[in-house]
This record gives structure tokens, sequence and C-alpha cells, in this order.
């Protein structure tokens, strides 16, 4: 029944046998121990699991893990440097309070990374619409757009 | 674990995939983007013995303009429709339409086909095939077969799709250059399944509409073209006293659910039209 699953995940090469009903997120929490990457509804609309797959913002409930065989995955634990150097997104949301409970703030900085690629400048309603897809039930969105403004002009340098 | 059991195969080319499908028959599920089927494994909604998962099966995802149409391949996700330049200059209504699809990470994933192949009521892509008159191909080990948009979404969930078929593509027959699109939807929340939805097609012939077809979405079990205002429309100036006799005609009988009742979504149907419409017409 188990199944070989393998990719890369923040630079580590990483294997697993797994049921291949397995999800992505739960790979990622319970086999690899990466509990930044959250599990709010698993039905997709919350986004506290999105991740990086291949470049790509995606929601990890939405994937089983079979599928990310031999991908690039990247989640919040790989984006800040080996020597704990904040990436620039995570050092907006520092600086301008974008996070109350946290929750919600590692799919956050995820979704704001990859949306940041495209839209170095953005304004405030594209940043707004960005975040169609993630939920914070802190309700904060004020100081998380702000904090994603800011991140990504940091990240444009 | 929340999805049930199942056994999971990834064939890498499309005859493979295509044995699968036929061995498994109605216990096997075909696994594209995931966007909807994992959701509804991890609700239990769907316990399919077998996924099948397309990803690597190549060729399945490309965009390509033809002698005489546009192909999509069921396997072209949501994002790359939204950028891609071919579909902008060609297909305008697929552009426009693919941004009310969810949220940017679920178009990352969401595909073509898979939206087709689910067949939601309230999704916007059927309906815009059906507006723009596309031509859905189907693979099986039979061989290929081409159904209409029309002939493809049969109900709720629903689609002409046997057992041991696969969605490959759909064709677009290339708009001229009289052609006209428009596209509107209403949502509790931009990126919700619509409450109702209108993606029309027509063309333009100075200041009148002809060929107009216009593509509901979110009011019956599967995607209807409202004919009796088209033909209220059909070779018209489109002007007030015209769309409300358009309005007047709609013959749609949705029905209500918690999001609203059967009333109101008759009434935004008739909203729509009329802001659609206008579009086209501009």
């Amino acid at each position: 029944m188990a199944v070989r699953v393998s990719m890369t995940v923040n630079g580590k090469a990483v294997s697993a046998e797994v049921e291949p009903r397995t999800l992505l997120v739960t790979f990622i929490r319970e086999h690899l121990g990466l509990t930044g990457t959250h599990v709010g509804c698993d039905t997709a609309q919350c986004g506290a699991c999105t991740i990086h797959m291949n470049g790509k913002a995606i929601k990890a409930c939405s994937m089983v893990a079979m599928q990310a065989q031999d991908a690039n995955v990247v989640t919040i634990e790989g984006v800040a440097k080996p020597d704990g150097t904040l990436h620039p997104m995570q050092a907006a949301f520092k600086e301008h309070h974008g996070l109350q409970c946290g929750f919600c703030t590692p799919g956050m900085v995820m979704n704001a990374i990859d949306f940041a690629k495209s839209h170095p400048n953005p304004s405030e309603q594209e940043v707004r619409e960005a975040l169609e897809g993630n939920l914070c039930r802190c309700t904060g969105y004020h100081n998380i757009v702000k904090a994603i403004t800011a991140g990504a002009k940091a990240m444009a340098g | 674990m929340k999805a049930p059991r199942f056994a999971y195969a990834r064939p890498a080319t499309l005859e493979g995939a295509l044995a699968l499908l036929a061995a498994h028959g109605e216990e096997a599920r075909v696994l594209a983007g995931g966007q909807s089927l994992v959701a509804m494994l991890n609700l239990r909604v769907a316990a399919p013995r077998v996924l099948v998962d397309i990803n690597r099966v190549p060729g399945l995802g490309e965009v390509a303009l033809g002698e005489s149409c546009v192909r999509i391949g069921a396997l072209a996700r949501h994002a790359e429709l939204e950028r891609s330049e071919l579909v902008a200059r060609h297909l305008p209504l697929l552009a426009r339409a693919v941004r009310h699809i969810a949220h940017p990470a679920i178009r990352n994933r969401g595909t073509f086909g898979g939206s087709c192949a689910l067949a939601d009521p309230a999704a916007e892509l059927p309906a815009c095939a059906l507006a723009l008159g596309a031509k859905l191909v189907l693979r099986g080990a039979r061989g290929e077969r081409r159904v209409a948009a029309g002939e493809f979404f049969r109900g709720l969930y629903e689609t002409a799709l046997e057992a041991g078929e696969l969605l490959v593509a759909a064709e677009f027959p290339l708009p001229g250059p009289a052609s006209a699109s428009a596209f509107g939807e209403l949502a509790r929340r931009h990126g919700d399944y619509a409450l109702v939805g209108l993606a029309a097609y027509a063309q333009r012939d100075g200041p009148a509409l002809r060929d107009v077809r216009l593509a509901f979405f979110g009011v019956a079990d599967r995607p209807v073209l409202a004919a009796r205002a088209a033909a209220v429309l059909e070779g018209r100036r489109v002007d007030e006293a015209t769309l409300a006799r358009a309005v007047a005609a709609l013959d749609l009988e949705p029905r209500g659910d918690l999001h609203a009742s059967a009333a109101t979504r008759r009434r935004l149907a008739g909203v729509l039209l009329e802001r659609v419409v206008k579009e086209l017409a501009q």
C-alpha cells in the first residue's frame, strides 16, 4: 500500500514511504517535521498551507504528496538565510507588525513572496486582490497589506 | 488522514493513462490540478479506488493556434491562460473569465480540463466554452471524438465523458474581426463560485449585434444559453428598450440555496445581462 515519494524540500533531498492519500502538507508537517506550514481548512480556502513548488505558490492541502515527486519545494522554514537573516518579506512583516496570532502568517508570507516576484511595486488594490486566498481570522489585513507593499519593494531592492 | 484510501497511478504516456482508465472504469478518477478533487477527497464526497494522475502525460498542457481554432490542452493551468498572449489576442473572453476563478495559488494548479470535466454548474470555463461554441476533444481506447460544448455538459457534475475516456483538449473556433465578447459574474466574494455569471459572444454589425450567444452559469444544473433573450437582441441596436425586452425574455429557472434565493438569482441574471450586453455592443 505504501509508496515511495522523493523530492527536494528547502534545498535538501528527502524521501519517505507514504500512503498514497497523504497530502503534501501532511508529508511536510508529519514526515519531515516542518510544522511552520499550517493546516486551516484542508479545502483550499484559507491559504495557511501555502508553500512554493517549483517556484510557484500553491496550497499544500490540495495536492497529494505523490504529485510533488521530484519537485523543488520551499516552505516557510526555507526562506530565511542559513545564518538566520530574515527574508525581506519576513522582515517587512516584523517591521509593520503584519501578524497578530500568527497562524496565517507562514501562508501569507509564502504567497506574498510569489506575488512580489511579478509585482515589485504593487498598489494597495493589487496586494488586497493577491490576498484573496489567504484568510486572517484576527482580521489584521491592514498591517499585512502594509507589510507586503514594503516587502515587495525591499525584494526588488 | 482525511481522504479515504485510494491507489495512485502516474502514467507517463497518454496510452498508459487510457489503459488505466479502461481497466478501472468507474472506479478511477482522473487527477489533473486537483483543486476541486483533492478537497472533495478530504471532505470524503469523492471516494475513488484509483487516482490516475495525468500531470506527467506529455503534450496535454499546450495552448496552440491552429488554422481555424485555438486548441487548449486539458492540463493548461488557469494561471497560464491568464498570462497567455495567444489567449488574450484570440480568446479574450477566457482571459477575462479565469481571473474570476478562485485565487492566485489555486490558479497556479487548477486546469482548464479539470474545470470542464468536473462540470460544476457555477464554473466559469464551461460557460465560456458554450458561449464560444468550443468542441471538447475526448480520447478513449476506441479513438478520439469531438463533442460540442452544448452537448458535453449534461447536468450537475455530469458530462458526455464515458468511463475510460479522457478529456484531452478543447478547440475554440477562431473568432473573426467583428467578434466581441464580454463577461460578468456576481459572487459573494471575488473568487467564490458565482451566484450568477454570464459569458457572452456576438458579431458586431455596425451598431447591431448578430449571432448573439449568452451563456449563463450558476442558474441551472449546467451552463445554459439564454436563447429567447439572444433572439430579442439579434440584429438590433442595443438600446435601453431592447435591453429591457431581452431581460423580460430571460427564461431561466434558477434554484434558491443558502447563498441566494431563486428570485434574487433571476433578478441578478437580468442585471448582468444589461451590463454585459452593453459592454458587448461598445
